[in-house]
């Protein structure tokens, strides 16, 4: 099929779509005047009935925890597939040099290297933003945030000594072992808190833990322990990402492509 | 009755797609996916949302204070987690697809090469 003709498939297609959409937007309930039964209850019960603040982490982490649970999955299998997708072949192997002469990387890269200004304010940041992520990631369960927002947040600090350095330094300070296994540990962690709620019969996911005192750090059963499996998985797996990409850049330069 | 969200969505949506079916190179095309996913986070906002609502969360104000629908914001924020790593999968992928074909024009890659 010519382009053209795509194309002008397309915007007829389209059209027709946009104008069903506009007319089903038409009938749905107005715009800050939806009440769904479901949402009204959680909000109402969820403090009472799992004795935590975050109504959205309790969705999350109790009320669709199996829900949750796919995600994750999703985001493993993602990142094993872009982890894979990315590494050396066995038939690139030949073409490339052996591992010592990665140290050469600052004589291939023509890049310059970071100003003062950038090293000193990405570095100033790392500390404070590792903390936040910690922050964010233990306290899901009481005041917005979790594991998803809290990884991300603490995925960002090796990006910026990356920006603030180069990948040697980054390497340093990310052990690939120990990014590895804390992705295995946060998923399987998430599916093991699963079972003993249902060693004592009940289902899959129930919580089994002392609920606490609503409001405290320590409060809200198995939520924060599910966060905080959530929030290394999700942590270790972007630095996983992240890390693929950069390895793979390196290739790449040392092969003298581009 | 305010249909802009929707019609946001709905504008978010055909736009994107339009991206992905004009797209003559792997990464306009993914991050058109983006854009076309955007529009879903828009659609869910905008129907959890409700007038005076504050957020779902009590922590400093009493059980019954007026909130949005919590249940649509737990499903965004995996969402976006999710296709975030999802991006760097297809990415990966274009990159492979570049490796071995030499091209990042979709239309240049025609046959599935085993």
């Amino acid at each position: 099929m010519s382009r053209r003709v795509r194309q002008s498939l397309f915007i007829v297609s389209a059209l027709a779509l946009f104008g069903v959409l506009i007319s089903a937007a038409r009938e749905m309930p107005a715009f800050g005047h939806f009440y769904g039964a479901y949402g009204e209850l959680l909000n109402r019960e969820t403090v009472y009935e799992r004795h935590v603040t975050d109504v959205v982490t309790a969705v999350n982490f109790d009320w669709r925890g199996i829900d949750t649970l796919g995600e994750e999955s999703i985001l493993f299998l993602a990142v094993i597939g872009a982890t894979l997708l990315l590494r050396r072949q066995a038939s690139e192997a030949g073409k490339s040099n052996n591992d010592d002469s990665r140290d050469d990387e600052n004589k291939t890269r023509n890049v310059p290297l970071p100003s003062a200004a950038t090293r000193v304010a990405t570095l100033g940041l790392v500390g404070p933003l590792v903390v936040f992520g910690l922050y964010i990631v233990t306290h899901g369960h009481l005041t917005p945030g979790g594991g998803f927002q809290g990884g991300v947040v603490l995925a960002t600090a090796p990006l910026l000594v990356y920006l603030a350095g180069d990948l040697k330094t980054f390497k340093k300070i990310i052990s690939h072992v120990l990014v590895e296994a804390g992705e295995a540990l946060g998923v399987g962690g998430f599916l093991l808190l699963g079972l003993p709620g249902m060693i004592i019969g009940g289902a899959y996911l129930r919580n089994v833990l002392a609920q606490g005192t609503t409001g405290n750090l320590f409060s809200g059963g198995m939520i924060p322990l599910i966060n905080l499996c959530t929030g290394m998985a999700v942590a270790a797996g972007l630095i996983s990402v992240i890390y693929a990409f950069l390895e793979h850049t390196l290739e790449l330069r040392l092969q003298g492509k581009k | 009755m305010n249909p802009l969200p929707y019609i946001v969505a709905a504008w978010l949506f055909i736009i994107g797609l339009y991206g992905i079916v004009t797209s003559r190179n792997f990464i306009h095309l993914i991050m058109c996916l983006a854009v076309l996913q955007s529009s879903t986070y828009v659609f869910l906002l905008a129907i959890g949302y409700r007038i005076g609502g504050g957020p779902p969360v009590f922590a400093t104000v009493p059980v019954g204070t007026p909130a949005v629908d919590p249940i649509v914001q737990a499903l965004l924020l995996t969402d976006i987690v999710v296709e975030a790593t999802v991006v760097a999968l297809l990415l990966a992928l274009a990159i492979e697809i570049h490796k071995n074909l030499g091209t990042m024009n979709p239309d240049e890659v025609v046959e599935l090469q085993g």
